[in-house]
């Protein structure tokens, strides 16, 4: 049997396709493990930290942060943590911020992934900037909803009555009582926790989530006609009239017509 | 003569360093704080890892001054003087490798494995598609999955599952591959061979003394680079020479030993 000795160039043109071939599959196995570890968006980050997107590129996980803060709130995710690998975060139930006025974690960060400007106003670091999270309270499971008095986040929150405030309301139920209850204020909480560390409940009934994940989203369409400055953004609307099918017949006619939706 | 002087001495230096780095950390020490990604000594002189800065880059991230500099004074320190010398004297991973390396050495294992089936070239491959990804995704690609970073962030901050990472390293090293983690796959090794080829302190070989007993081969963990031995007396210019110096101290016929790079002979050879 006549033995063909394979050329170089087709040597050199296989090794190439399984170069190419390894490389494809390990970039890919990479990239799908990166998608499913940055998504994690329940990770509460220190206090100026840029947008999580940001903020992912430019961490350089040097823990610096971690070492500054007095408190031992901030921890290095560990492999096992469910968050991206190295990245700092807090866990407010375990240890919330406690708002040093300082602000030691911010200025020692090399690669500003923490924003001493985030923090500051008129060039003095100002904690009460902070946008960590956003408290959300629970309330079928808030016992101040149930009428037993309780102000423990009232009394921890450090923006008492701007960022926490109480609602009173008469409690029918007993007919002597009031209920107090805690009402989150989003334009001045910056989600430190400290309300989440104090709740009574056994599972936090206040807790502190990511901004985007906790806030909804009007849309620009809805306009509040009793602000004043809001009102100003109708000011050079124009009017769209859309007519459709149902708009050709009068409203109380489309209103009564079934169209189809009884059987006859 | 203390026989194995160099490797005491990396091994002092290797658990010195996260000794201060955990200090630090855990007691306040501040002679160096932050870890090997980015640090700052005495509160004054920052380093950075400049293939985390390079990824950050790709990322699409501002880099701060800080981190700027820092990267320069790394690149600058080891293209000058310690070539690839991160590799084997500060990296914590080295440890564990070396271990493996050594139990294939006690249990022979060259004798039942002989061809090495992968290419060193892999590492760059890994740069690359690191650098790749780091564009697409907007993240520093690397830095999530290192075990380099998981291992030395263990020591300083806990380690969490990062035994597991340790454990693959070390079985991989030790089963699949001689030297496999370090040699062939760590882009930050990879990294270092390209800018350490620059750097002046280099191993150099004497034919004259040599005795061809290739113990220095053997105990390399990148013997491609002495491949001058038996051959001619020459320096070892390869960046991928993490100057471990195992080479010049299991040498019986001091045959290789550390020098300063040849600049003059050099450019006379290129006239």
């Amino acid at each position: 049997m006549k033995t063909e000795t394979i050329s170089e160039r087709r040597k050199f043109l296989l090794n190439t396709a399984r170069a190419i071939g390894l490389a494809a599959l390990g970039g890919l196995v990479w990239s799908a493990y990166l998608d499913e570890v940055t998504a994690s968006e329940l990770t509460l980050r220190p206090p100026g930290a840029l947008d999580e997107e940001d903020f992912l590129a430019t961490c350089i996980k040097c823990g610096m942060c971690v070492e500054a803060c007095p408190y031992d709130t901030l921890k290095l995710a560990k492999p096992g943590d469910n968050k991206p690998l190295g990245t700092p975060y807090f866990e407010p139930r375990d240890i919330p911020c406690y708002m040093c006025t300082d602000i030691p974690c911010v200025p020692v960060c090399p690669s500003n992934a923490l924003d001493i400007k985030k923090v500051s106003t008129n060039n003095q670091l100002d904690i009460n900037k902070a946008d960590m999270g956003v408290a959300v309270v629970d309330t079928k499971n808030c016992i101040a909803f149930w009428g037993i008095q309780c102000d423990a986040c009232y009394r921890a929150c450090p923006l008492l009555d701007q960022a926490i405030y109480l609602d009173y309301e008469k409690n029918e139920r007993t007919g002597k009582h009031a209920f107090l209850k805690p009402i989150v204020d989003s334009d001045f909480c910056t989600g430190c926790g400290l309300c989440e560390h104090a709740c009574v409940t056994e599972k936090a009934a206040i807790f502190v989530l990511p901004r985007e994940v906790a806030l909804g989203k009007v849309g620009d369409h809805y306009i509040k006609g009793w602000d004043k400055s809001d009102e100003k953004r109708l000011k050079n609307a124009e009017a769209h009239i859309t007519k459709t099918e149902l708009s050709k017949e009068k409203a109380i006619d489309t209103l009564n017509d079934m169209g189809g939706l009884l059987d006859d | 003569m203390i026989k194995n002087k160099y490797l005491i001495l990396r091994r002092v230096f290797q658990i010195g360093l996260m000794t201060l780095y955990f200090g630090a950390n855990a007691w306040g020490w501040t002679f160096i704080i932050g870890n090997l990604s980015s640090s700052s000594i005495l509160g004054t002189i920052p380093m950075s890892d400049p293939y985390a800065v390079l990824q950050m880059f790709a990322a699409g991230a501002v880099i701060a001054s800080d981190i700027f500099i820092g990267a320069l004074v790394a690149l600058l320190f080891y293209s000058l003087v310690g070539g690839r010398a991160f590799c084997s004297w500060v990296c914590p991973v080295n440890i564990i490798t070396d271990a493996a390396n050594y139990l294939r050495r006690k249990f022979e294992f060259k004798k039942i494995q002989k061809k090495q089936p992968a290419t060193r070239y892999m590492r760059y491959w890994v740069i690359v598609i690191s650098l790749i990804i780091s564009f697409g995704f907007g993240v520093t690609a690397f830095e999530f999955i290192s075990p380099v970073g998981m291992v030395h962030r263990g020591i300083i901050f806990g380690l969490g599952f990062g035994w597991a990472a340790i454990a693959v390293i070390f079985f991989f090293d030790l089963f699949v591959l001689k030297n496999g983690w370090c040699g062939y796959i760590c882009p930050i090794g990879g990294f270092y061979s390209i800018i350490g080829r620059f750097s002046l302190i280099r191993v150099k070989y004497d034919e004259e003394k040599c005795t061809l007993c290739m113990k220095c081969k053997e105990v390399c963990p990148e013997s491609q680079v002495l491949f001058m031995v038996g051959k001619s007396s020459d320096q070892v210019l390869s960046g991928e020479c993490t100057n471990c110096a195992r080479c010049i101290e299991v040498c019986d016929d001091d045959a290789l030993n550390f020098s300063i790079r040849d600049l003059i002979n050099k450019k006379n050879k290129e006239s």
